[in-house]
């Protein structure tokens, strides 16, 4: 059987030098009514078979070519450097566990320090933790940590915040006490302004604004913030945001279907001790040798038991790790450069659009950064036009807002080529 | 033997990457957006080049112990290998590609997996239906403990409470403080399984749940686990299976048969896919049907052979996740349940379980069995028999390490001082588990004759033991505003400053 190493001889020899004569004697403490005779599952298969059953299911599902799809809403095409797969596909990354024994852990430790160090850089925060699951993860960690810094029970989820965030939010608020409000003046109840920049819809907001609000009322500024963007537009701790949250598959992650990726998370130091998830820190030998530690780990639930903050046990490391690699691979003038193709591309498209006959911005006054929202005549129908010819064209987010019934929103990044861009405009156009 | 941090590396004279240009007309950000809107100086990321890069994360790898390369016997983490086909499943275009707002017609293969994930865990656990949107087994727990949560809410019943034996992880009552509960403590006997005197005492119409892993955190199958059930459940409460120790009886039993009604699984133990330095995961949970209205949304349902995404779920807890969970790891999960089969994860548990019993019995003269056996998939021994010599369980983690395996899970659970957990799993061969046993008794026996030398292990790795107070002490000046050092990341050294040794 696959993965197994006893051999016949082996187990019998094992069972000898236990003292037992069967695998039965093992399992005496099990009562005999709850006894199975084995699984009601098909044999094993070889790996031949198994990679063809796993392939015929692949092979059901269509997938769009990077350069013509447009669709994000959350997750994105980017281009992922040859060198992020080749670290993460190391073993020695991806089947050490949680550096719990730090002397024997020092590759995963230190990983993650870079990665804490990359975020606080790009968020202009002080502290970044190891990583959490996803960027409604995040959201909702941040929350809980207003909470209970404020002592306060309602955040504040202002504009068009990603619709499975707040979802995510809510379902986290309903086990602790937390309300969720949608827009509206923030007061002496609220612990948190919590929103995206740019938002759901690709829209830029006015950050300063909303942290100026948030921190008149006595409340904490949460900005949930693209990653790539923040190369040019100003990150988190420039207009004074208090925690900074966000979603990092952009980082050298694929689609994959949603996921694994991973949720980052930064703060002001004031807050580092409510910080969920694990932190690394630098700690030094008896020979004053450097090395990376798990740190403040009384903050976390195998200490603290029910009195914990945040049940978060686990990270996602290994995506952290991508981050890193990708974050190192491209250095701050790779970064802008795909921000600013992708500022520049968006841009480009939305003008084109907005030409075609019936098609206009839905909020013309407002910037954006490299997704924005089109009113389209006709969605579902231009959308399955451009499938056919294997275009993954925008996404329809009248799903989730009532309010914007026929609006799509189109992304643009540097996978998109201008040939791509043309593509799309004539297939609109024919 | 250490390695420079990447922005220590970082020479400001290096390209950036060759990336391409936009190519098409139109406004740079700085055309059109106000200046506040832009950020005043770029962020200080390193700056290196593609080769000095692969050369850093390839000598950091080096400096880490894996299940690759050493037997990692971390009680109640289950390290067994990560078949390397599970990896090649995973990067299939045809998954790895997929946009999660694709339209249901065009993704039918990532939904069928999910479906058929969903009915083989079902299968293995004894459990009517399963969510997959948990990333991890806290996550699960809590999502779990949601359900239970809006199950009595749904019955207009107030339970206030969940029990949780002491030797729980510490997750179980972390999870059940931040549903709403009230977390409760039920105390184990001397036999080191949950008392039933004291149960019986704690459980009230206020009791939402018992959490309970079975077998339990030291390895022992709680025997009595049907008249648990049956006390329970008369008081109306639930029974929620942490699914952490779901690697000793595949094949053997079930929770669900055992009468446990909520139950997570930990795709990254049992089910093979890789820990990768502390996570991505995926912890899904299985419900008996009574739950079943309550699972996130959304659900995948079958329908004349067409698969489809149930959003509307008027009872279900919401969504815990974006999308539809970590499907990455749902692929290899999927994988490895092929290629094992019924067959194969039964005789993975046995030989786990075989494993576990072999080697307690290579060391019961030289590490205390708190415990009478047989145990399951791991064995929890204990350090105090080397409390005179001054050694702890600490020091013996540190000298396995100088040994070339990694240490086993210590001081867990908390109810066995100086605890060593032992998990073998069934991919370790007997001649590793010879070696491991003798590297014991090696210590054992040093620890007797010099048992400074051993407090000063490790030597052979990287670094010696690091000093956790001493950093604990700078991160509170720096958090205290006593200094400017961080600690928790890099900072660029000030110019002129005295260099310290970092």
């Amino acid at each position: 059987m696959p993965y197994l190493v006893h051999s016949p001889e082996d187990r019998a020899a094992m069972l000898e030098a236990i003292g037992v004569r069967s695998m039965d004697d093992l399992l005496v403490d099990i009562p005999q009514s709850l006894r199975l005779e084995g699984l009601q599952l098909p044999d094993g298969l070889s790996e031949l078979e198994t990679m063809a059953h796993v392939s015929a299911l692949a092979g059901r599902n269509r997938v769009y070519p990077d350069r013509l799809t447009f669709r994000g809403g959350g997750i994105y095409r980017r281009f992922i450097p040859a060198a992020v797969s080749a670290v993460t596909s190391k073993p020695e990354f991806y089947t050490a566990y949680t550096p719990y024994q730090a002397e024997a852990s020092q590759g995963t430790l230190q990983s993650i320090f870079e990665y804490q160090s990359l975020i606080a850089e790009l968020t202009a925060l002080d502290v970044s933790n190891a990583s959490l699951y996803d960027g409604a993860t995040a959201v909702a960690e941040a929350a809980m940590m207003a909470h209970v810094h404020t002592g306060r029970n309602e955040v504040i989820v202002s504009g068009y915040v990603h619709p499975e965030y707040v979802q995510v939010l809510r379902a986290f608020g309903d086990g602790r006490g937390i309300k969720v409000r949608k827009d509206g003046e923030p007061n002496k109840k609220t612990a948190a302004v919590i929103f995206q920049q740019p938002d759901f819809l690709g829209l830029l907001v006015d950050p300063r604004a909303l942290t100026a609000a948030a921190h008149a009322a006595g409340a904490l500024a949460i900005a949930c913030v693209d990653p790539i963007s923040l190369a040019i537009l100003a990150p988190p701790g420039e207009y004074g945001a208090d925690i900074a949250v966000g979603e990092g598959q952009q980082l050298g992650l694929a689609p994959s279907f949603g996921g694994p990726h991973v949720g980052f998370i930064a703060c002001k130091k004031e807050l580092v001790r409510k910080l969920p998830g694990r932190l690394v820190g630098i700690a030094h030998d008896a020979q004053d040798r450097r090395g990376f530690v798990l740190a403040l780990a009384a903050r976390e639930q195998h200490i603290r038991r029910e009195k914990a903050t945040s049940n978060i046990c686990t990270n996602h490391s290994l995506c952290a790790l991508a981050a890193a690699v990708y974050l190192t691979y491209m250095g701050p003038y790779g970064l802008r450069q795909v921000a600013e193709v992708s500022f520049k591309r968006a841009h480009n498209l939305a003008e084109r659009l907005a030409a075609l006959p019936g098609w206009e911005l839905a909020f013309p006054e407002r910037q954006f950064f490299n997704e924005f929202p089109m009113r389209v005549p006709k969605a579902p129908a231009v959308l399955r036009k451009l499938s056919r010819r294997g275009i993954l064209g925008g996404l329809e987010v009248g799903r989730w807002f009532r309010e914007l019934k026929g609006v799509v929103t189109f992304t643009c990044t540097e996978v998109n080529d201008a040939r791509a861009l043309d593509e799309l405009v004539e297939a609109l156009r024919s | 033997m250490t390695e420079a941090l990447s922005f220590e590396l970082s020479r400001p004279a290096v390209d950036p990457p060759r990336l391409p240009e936009a190519d098409v007309a139109g406004p740079g950000p700085a055309d059109v957006l106000p200046r506040d809107v832009l950020r005043s100086r770029p962020p200080s990321l390193p700056r290196l080049s593609e080769p000095e890069i692969m050369r850093h994360y390839s000598r950091m790898a080096s400096l880490n112990y894996s299940i690759s390369e050493n037997f990692y016997p971390l009680g109640s983490c289950t390290m067994k290998y990560n078949p390397v086909v599970n990896e090649a499943a995973a990067a299939l275009p045809g998954f790895a590609g997929l946009h999660p707002y694709q339209d249901e017609d065009s993704v039918q293969g990532a939904l069928e997996l999910m479906w058929r994930l969903e009915q083989a865990l079902c299968a293995v656990v004894g459990v009517d239906r399963v969510t997959l949107q948990p990333a991890a087994g806290a996550h699960g727990e809590w999502t779990a403990l949601r359900m239970i949560a809006a199950f009595h809410h749904s019955r207009k019943e107030n339970r206030t409470e969940v029990l949780v034996p002491d030797s729980a992880h510490g997750t179980n009552p972390a999870s059940a403080a931040l549903s709403g509960f009230h977390v409760v403590e039920v105390r184990s006997g001397q036999d080191g399984r949950i008392s039933l005197a004291d149960l019986e005492s704690k459980l009230s119409p206020r009791t939402a749940a018992l959490m309970l892993t079975n077998p339990n955190t030291l390895g022992l199958f709680e025997r009595e686990i049907l008249d648990i059930a049956e006390m329970v459940h008369a008081t109306g409460a639930m029974l929620y299976y942490d699914g952490a120790n779901l690697n000793a009886f595949m094949g053997i039993c079930r929770p669900g048969d055992m009468g446990f009604d909520a139950v997570h699984m930990n795709l990254h133990k049992t089910f093979t896919t890789p820990h990768g330095g502390g996570g991505p995961g995926a912890g899904p949970v299985g419900v008996k049907s009574e739950l079943a209205p309550f699972l996130p949304a959304p659900t995948v349902e079958r329908s004349n052979g067409h698969l489809v995404l149930d959003h509307k779920r008027p009872q279900s807890i919401g969504r815990v996740r974006s999308f539809y969970g970590n499907f990455g790891m749902l692929v290899r999960a999927y994988t490895y349940i092929l290629a094992m089969g019924g067959d194969g994860l039964s005789q993975a548990s046995q030989d786990a379980v075989l494993s576990a019993n072999y080697l307690r019995k290579l060391v019961e003269n030289d590490l205390e069995m708190p415990h009478e056996g047989p145990c399951m998939h791991e064995f929890v021994a204990s350090a105090h028999n080397l409390h005179e010599e001054g050694v702890r369980a600490l020091d013996i983690a540190k000298a396995l390490l100088d040994r070339r395996f990694y240490a086993p899970t210590v001081y867990f659970p908390l109810v066995v001082p100086e605890a060593i957990m032992v998990e073998p799993t069934e991919t370790e061969s007997r001649a590793t588990l010879d070696s491991f046993a003798q590297a014991i008794k090696e210590i054992v026996a040093q620890a007797k004759t010099d048992p400074q030398g051993l407090r000063d292990q490790p030597k052979n790795l990287p670094v010696g033991r690091l000093d956790e107070v001493a950093a604990a002490r700078r991160i509170n000046a720096y958090l205290q505003g006593q200094s400017d050092d961080p600690v928790l990341r890099w900072k660029a050294p000030v110019e002129g400053a005295p260099k310290h040794a970092c």
